[in-house]
Parts: structure tokens; sequence; C-alpha cells
């Protein structure tokens, strides 16, 4: 079953502040150890979670950079 | 419902230029070249570094991205096509090849297609603000824009000048600092960002408008999104076809990284640090 999770995930890992290599890692240790999962229900349960992190990453990463411009180019009381 | 016929085109120009670095506070400002439209930074996290001559920073092998202002000016571009107040988002950058990925990541966005206005080697390198919106003005008055958005400055240099330059090449007027923008019938209403608070305005299209950080939270470009942008046309541009000179009228005489922040004192009474005070002069 084709899963968009597994090239998204990564894709955004790359840009991840520890690291991509610790992101690309804890990544890989998630996906195995849920491989023999086969309860369907269980697997929706982790796809979704996965969605959860994709947007948590996509969240994080935007705040980050609001973040450093803010801090940058805007005085802060 | 706003009409859709009135407002033709938008060009949304974005930097390409800067720093993008996520992770370590930058030093200084690395002076990327900016490229007209998108920005393309240099990481905004990366430790920077003087280069050994002293007449720039390293940028080899650091990675570019998009200027975070020029972002914030894609999303509000973006932001009008769905509303349907505008027909196309065109997304121009200049640069060398590399610059391509970040019109790219324009495109994924939901710009419709993008310019690569081709610019390398040492022009490339004494590229600034002043070519730049020469090559903007030439493009809009050949696409026939109606809105130019670009970001308030790019984050390398600095500047906060191309869209200020271009307006006036253009004769258009400006909405600079924008971090609240409406279409009302044929005018464009922008809230700027001033000294002193806020500051509104009412300004007749064809316009241009800077992006202040407060205009809107751009989206990331997700995976899907960037394999389906592959589809969309860059069209390549030189300078010359143009008919803009993309000589300097700068030269960069000499880049220094900041001073060396000084250890700090201890002191253990608060009698102390009068006294360091009164040593230092300043009381």
């Amino acid at each position: 079953m084709a899963n968009p999770l597994r090239a998204e995930l990564p894709f955004l890992g790359r840009e991840y502040p520890k690291g991509a290599d610790y992101f690309r890692d804890r990544l890989r240790a998630a996906f195995a150890k849920n491989k023999d999962v086969n309860d369907p229900e269980k697997i929706k349960e982790l796809i979704s979670r996965g969605g959860f992190v994709v947007k948590e990453l996509e969240a994080l990463h935007y705040l980050r950079k609001y973040r450093a411009l803010k801090k940058r180019y805007y005085e802060t009381e | 419902m706003h009409r859709s016929s009135e407002v033709k085109h938008v060009a949304s120009y974005l930097n390409t230029r800067g720093c993008e670095c996520f992770g370590q506070p930058c030093e200084s400002h690395c002076p990327v070249l900016t490229d007209r439209t998108i920005h393309v930074q240099l990481k905004t996290f990366i430790k920077i570094r003087v280069k050994p001559d002293r007449t720039g920073v390293v940028t080899d092998g650091v990675k570019h991205s998009m200027n975070p202002f020029c972002e914030i000016a894609v999303e509000e571009a973006i932001k009008l096509k769905e509303k349907k107040l505008v027909k196309e988002v065109v997304a121009v950058s200049c640069g060398p090849q590399q610059v391509q990925e970040t019109i790219r990541t324009a495109l994924a966005m939901g710009a419709d297609r993008g310019i690569h206005v081709e610019v390398s080697g040492k022009d490339y390198e004494t590229l600034g603000p002043l070519q730049v919106s020469k090559i903007f003005a030439a493009l809009a008055k050949k696409e026939q824009a109606d809105l130019i958005i670009l970001g308030k400055q790019a984050i390398d240099d600095d500047c906060n000048q191309t869209g200020q330059m271009t307006a006036a090449l253009l004769d258009w007027p400006q909405g600079t600092f924008a971090s609240e923008m409406t279409l009302e019938a044929d005018k464009l209403k922008v809230v700027r960002e001033v000294d002193g608070g806020l500051e509104t305005i009412k300004i007749k299209l064809p316009a241009v408008v800077t992006a202040d950080l407060r205009l809107n939270t751009p989206r990331y470009a997700t995976l899907p999104n960037i394999m389906k942008a592959k589809k969309k046309k860059i069209a390549n541009v030189k300078p010359a076809d143009l008919g803009v000179d993309v000589c300097s009228r700068l030269e960069v005489l000499k880049v220094d990284e900041p001073p060396q922040r000084q250890a700090g004192v201890k002191v253990e009474t608060v009698d102390d640090l009068v006294g360091k005070l009164k040593e230092a002069g300043r009381v």
C-alpha cells in the first residue's frame, strides 16, 4: 500500500534543527518498529499520527523562521 | 465579490538571496545576490564567514533559498489568486542556474509560471537593487503586470530598495511594509507598518507592494506540490533582452566581521558595579 507519508516525512525532515541525520535515524526507527502491525485500525491510527507529525513539522518550520526574523528585524520590548 | 477582470496579472517578484538558516543564529548577514523576483538567500541559520580577501562573504557551497519576506509576498499573490481577484501569478527571479530551484518553490506554492532572468558570474556578484528594479520595471511593462509584490528587503543585504526603486522607475504608486492589503474595486488598500504604528493608504493600480512580516503566513511547499510544479513553465530571459545594463555603479571596498563580543566582567557588590562604571567613564 503506497503511503504518501513515506516520501513526505523525510522531505520535511531535511530542515530539522537537530540535523537531518538525527531526524532520518529516528524516522527509520519509528517505521521499523511498526512494520509488523497488521490491524487496519492500528494502521489508520499510525498514519493519522504521521499526518499530525507532518503538520507539526510545517508549523515549527515556519515558527522558527518567523521568530528569527522577528528577533532580527523588530525591536522587542 | 470583486470583479476578477480588474487585475489581470500579478507578477510576484521574489528575491532570492539571503540567509535562511534554521539552527544557529546568523552572526552577520551574508550578501547573497538578490534575484529580483525571488530572493534566494543563503541558509539563514548557517555560520557566515567573511572571505579572506574581505571582498564579501563565503557563498560557495552554501545552500540558497527564498528570502523569507519574498515567501510572504508569494503567499499574498497566491491568496489573491485563490480569491479569484487576479488571473495569473508569475514568479520572477534573477541570478544563475540555481535560482531555478527557488522559482520552483514559488511554483509549488501556487504560482502559475516563472521567469528566470539569467545573471551569472561577476554580474551576479555585483547585482543590486538598482539593476534588479530596472529588470523588474522592464518585465512589468513587457508582461503588462498590474501588481508587483515583493519582500520588503532581502535578509542578506537588507537594502530595502528594490520595491521602492521599481515603483519609481515605473511611476507606479507603492505600498511598502504592507501588513495587510485588500483589493477594493480598482484601488488597493494597504495597511503599512511604520515607526509610529500603522498607516492605511489607498493606492491605484497598477502598483508595487512590499511585504512585511505580518502580512500572512506563507504555506509550506509540500512534496506533492513540488512534483506538480515541475510541469509548470519557467521562461528564460537575459537582461540584455530587456534592454537593461546590469553593470553596477557600486564597488564594495571592504567587508568585515562584526566586532567580537568582549567577555563580561563579574562584580560582587553594587558598589563594585558603580566603581567599574565610573572607571569606564559611563557614570
